[in-house]
């Protein structure tokens, strides 16, 4: 279990600040290369993003509605086989929108066969599109944008970039207009095998990663907002939190990358071509999301593990984003997520901009939640009628909401843009021995990509601590 | 290190990172990643064992030099002369 911050010593060979996907990994990680490591987190909870809550009966889950089947490989190999063994197939992903209605696999074989068959695109067309994405790698030529690409592929058909985009806009906040290989790379990762979520839940998940962290040693404090990292002539010397200062050889900050630059590190520390490009980051979206309790008696049909809505004509990243978007995913879940725990949720998620929410004072916050929480309602009547009257708790979270819980800028659900990877890992050649961790550049992001993210960066840490020696 | 001690020891990694990898039909002039599935992530992992076990500091630069077994001999050759 977690310990009080009071609890923890002066001095360790690393601190890791936060405990987002990205922060537990590179903690666990650098203790099993031997290293007597401090993992600090502002929340009350563990997981960061990847979290969960309760109410009512309830558990409702907040960013689990799929990963790719590399989760398995890298569970496995970073974590154990028992949370590898956890990981089990959506199989059914369904889309709804005025241009077309399918239930799919999400994989390679369903999506050719469909492509084929139901918008009677050519077979060598969408060999050629799949041998093109599965060849992209990040250190390529990033000029083309992904609306180019589809251009190359299927040009004018927007029914077809509908569908190749819009879950990997729900699934990372890119747009048609972010670098076509981070389109590629994730794409690619998804299309391997299908979708895949983590059977028990996220709390399940962080459960069983918090006894392997206690297992290979790791101090872990919870309720430790760190409020600065300690920079002495180019070195990190530690960190400071609730007043007291702890020292380390490293520091791998998990906390979003501008927020690591420009809230907790003194900014002489950075050289003046450092900043400009760290003036430059963007980051990605915020979300709305409406977490909804079906009553106990009741329950939901067969209808689809995630699906993907929307009311508009045609894909638009802008409205997708939209205060009143139009377009929404809804997560279902079955009492199959958790066995043992007979309840049926809904999650509904929308891409959401964090500037639309936050002007708004407390009541008029309070109305806007209600408002998105009838707005989704009568979205979700078309899959799941009287849905009102048939839910026993409904909840709405928003931009601020995330902002609030994990600090991030504008409430950031999924990182920067491509420009963030550069930054994060180029730190530590600025300042000696601070790390950054955590979702960058769209690839490096969502559960699998926090997570590798956090291997890589652990053996960068790992390198720095020997070469001192 | 001789260099077949030296082959050992990365077939020895590599099977510590994916125990179902067939080494029969393994050609050392053939890249690894095409023949026994190997990704990005599991090159970085045979980095860090090398690091870990021989103190070795691979560059990223010369990750390259890992592509096939027989680069990987070479390579590793003169930095574990006194292994
Ligand atoms: C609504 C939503 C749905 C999503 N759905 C999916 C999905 O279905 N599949 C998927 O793969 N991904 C999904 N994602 C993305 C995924 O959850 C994230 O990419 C991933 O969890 C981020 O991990 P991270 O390592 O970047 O850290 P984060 O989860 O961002 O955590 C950072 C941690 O650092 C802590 N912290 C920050 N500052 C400090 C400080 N000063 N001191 C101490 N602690 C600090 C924060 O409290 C937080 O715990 C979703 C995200 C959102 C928001």
């Amino acid at each position: 279990m977690p310990v009080s911050f009071s609890q923890a010593d002066d001095k360790y060979d690393v601190i890791v600040i936060g405990s987002g996907l990205g922060g537990l990994t590179s903690a666990n990680r650098l203790a099993y290369c031997g290293y007597r490591v401090l993992l600090l987190e502002y929340h009350s909870q563990l997981g960061g993003l990847a979290t969960w809550f309760k109410r009512n009966g309830h558990i409702f889950d907040v960013s689990l509605h799929g990963f790719p089947y590399g989760m398995v490989k890298t569970c496995k190999k970073y974590w154990n086989k028992e949370i590898m063994n956890s990981i089990v197939q959506l199989k059914d992903i369904v889309f709804d929108n005025p241009q077309f209605h399918l239930k799919t696999t999400f994989d390679r074989i369903d999506f050719t066969q469909k492509l084929n068959k139901q918008f009677k695109i050519p077979q060598s067309t969408i060999d050629a599109f799949f041998t093109r994405v599965a060849g992209m790698n990040f250190y390529d030529d990033q000029s083309m944008t992904t609306r180019e690409l589809f251009e190359e592929f299927f040009p004018g058909r927007s029914d077809v970039h509908r569908l190749l985009m819009e879950p990997i806009s729900y699934a990372n906040g890119s747009t048609l207009d972010d670098p076509a290989i981070t389109y590629g790379i994730v794409f690619s990762n998804f299309m391997n095998k299908g979708v895949f979520t983590f059977e028990g839940g996220t709390d399940k998940l962080i459960g069983m990663m918090t006894t392997e962290l206690e297992n290979n040693g790791v101090t872990i404090c919870t309720n430790a907002k760190v409020e600065r990292i300690v920079v002495d002539k180019g070195v990190v010397r530690g960190i400071e939190c609730q007043g007291r200062m702890i020292e380390a050889g490293a520091v791998v900050s998990n906390s979003g990358i501008t927020n690591t630059i420009h809230n907790l590190t003194d900014q002489d520390a950075f050289s003046s071509e450092f900043m400009e490009k760290a003036n430059k980051i963007r980051v990605n979206n915020s979300s709305c999301q409406v977490y909804m309790g079906v009553k106990k008696e009741d329950t939901i049909d067969d209808i689809g593990d995630l699906l993907f809505t929307s009311t508009v004509a045609e894909f638009d990243s802008t409205e997708l984003r939209d205060f009143k978007t139009g377009s929404k995913t809804f997560s279902v879940y079955y009492p199959k997520t958790r066995p043992g725990h007979d309840r049926y949720t809904i999650v509904a998620s929308m891409n959401s901009n964090y500037s639309d929410w936050e002007k708004f004072t407390e009541e008029e916050y309070k109305k806007e939640k209600e408002d998105l929480i009838q707005r989704t309602l009568i979205d979700l009547d078309r899959y799941f009628p009287n849905a009102r009257e048939r839910m026993d708790w409904i909840e709405a979270a928003t931009p601020r909401t995330f902002n609030r819980y994990t600090l991030h800028t504008q409430g950031t659900s999924f990182g920067t843009k491509f420009e963030g990877l550069d930054v994060s890992r180029s730190i530590f050649k600025e300042v000696n021995g601070l790390f950054h961790v955590g979702s960058v550049g769209i690839i490096m992001s969502g559960w699998l990509g926090a997570i590798n993210y956090g291997v890589i960066v652990s053996n960068d840490v790992d390198a720095y601590m020997r070469s001192k020696d | 290190m001789t260099r077949d001690a030296i082959r050992d020891l990365i077939l020895e990694i590599i099977e510590d990172i994916d125990e179902d990898a067939d080494f029969d039909t393994l050609q050392a002039d053939k890249p690894l990643r095409d023949q026994l599935d190997l990704d990005s992530m599991d090159f970085l992992d045979i980095v860090m064992e090398l690091r870990k076990r021989h103190k070795l500091q691979i560059p990223e630069e010369d990750y390259p030099e890992l592509a096939t077994l027989d680069s990987c001999v070479n390579y590793l050759e003169p930095l574990l002369a006194d292994a």
